[in-house]
């Protein structure tokens, strides 16, 4: 499943999707940065709440698949115009981690 | 270990922010290179580690890395208060870093031990009141 395929069927909000043809290739929640670093597999789709600029550089340097924000998190636009610059997908969500993991496994993930 | 290409960066020690452009310039430049990915990976988060390490409690330093043929070096020099205790900095989730820097993210006492795991060789030397130098390689 793509990004933009992934948005579709959940009904996200994109804020920018540069490299929306990405395949997202498994899924991971956190929002301490190091942690995620740690722990976050190369093309996976970050649900985090977290939303500072610092986001934009640990989804680049881990390469993830996306950072999918939930609980209606929306973050600054200098963040999303970094995010653009880097080629991460950001995107948006209302439902809560949990809800948005459920779906996604219920899609394959 | 002959070098082949070598990189120097000052990190800023004022600007949070804009922490991790060493590591994000190392990772475009280890692309072009074409190391694989999984490398890049590991040298980078590595990287980043340590930079943001710098900024949390050195108020910046010097980042060096050497592409050689067999593996890549990553040095890191800070003239920062020193770490008192390695062995206690090198354990999953102890941390001195201020309440500031942990509600942006960080702090959680994963860095050193993330440069450990994502590398194949980590040296620590660090004076306290004097500074710390990081020595990491990843083997190609």
């Amino acid at each position: 499943m793509t990004i933009n395929q992934m948005a579709e069927a959940l009904g996200l909000r994109v804020l920018t999707a540069p490299e929306g043809e990405r395949e997202c290739t498994g899924v991971y929640i956190g929002d301490l940065l190091s942690w995620v670093m740690g722990r976050a597999q190369c093309g996976d789709v970050w649900i985090t709440i977290m939303s500072n600029i610092n986001v934009a550089a640990v989804a680049s340097l881990a390469d993830v698949a996306c950072v999918l924000l939930a609980e209606g998190v929306v973050p600054e636009e200098d963040v999303i115009r970094t995010a653009e610059q880097k080629g991460i997908n950001l995107l948006c969500a209302q439902q809560p981690a949990y809800e948005l993991a459920v779906r996604l496994h219920e899609l394959g993930l | 270990m002959s070098e082949t290409v070598r990189l120097y960066f000052d990190v800023d020690g004022e600007d949070f922010t804009s922490a991790g452009q060493a590591s994000v310039q190392v990772k475009k430049s280890l692309r072009q290179l074409g190391i694989p990915p999984e490398i890049i990976r590991k040298v980078s988060i590595a990287m980043y580690e340590g930079e943001i390490n710098m900024v949390i409690h050195a108020g910046g330093g010097k980042a060096e890395v050497l592409i050689c043929e067999d593996c890549i070096e990553i040095r890191l020099r800070d003239q920062g208060p020193g770490i008192a205790n390695i062995e206690q900095a090198m354990q999953e989730g102890f941390s001195t870093a201020p309440d500031a820097i942990r509600s942006l993210g960080f702090g959680a006492g994963m860095g050193l031990p993330n440069m450990k795991r994502y590398t194949d060789e980590m040296k620590i030397e660090s004076e306290p009141g004097k500074g710390t130098d990081i020595t990491m390689r990843v083997y190609l």
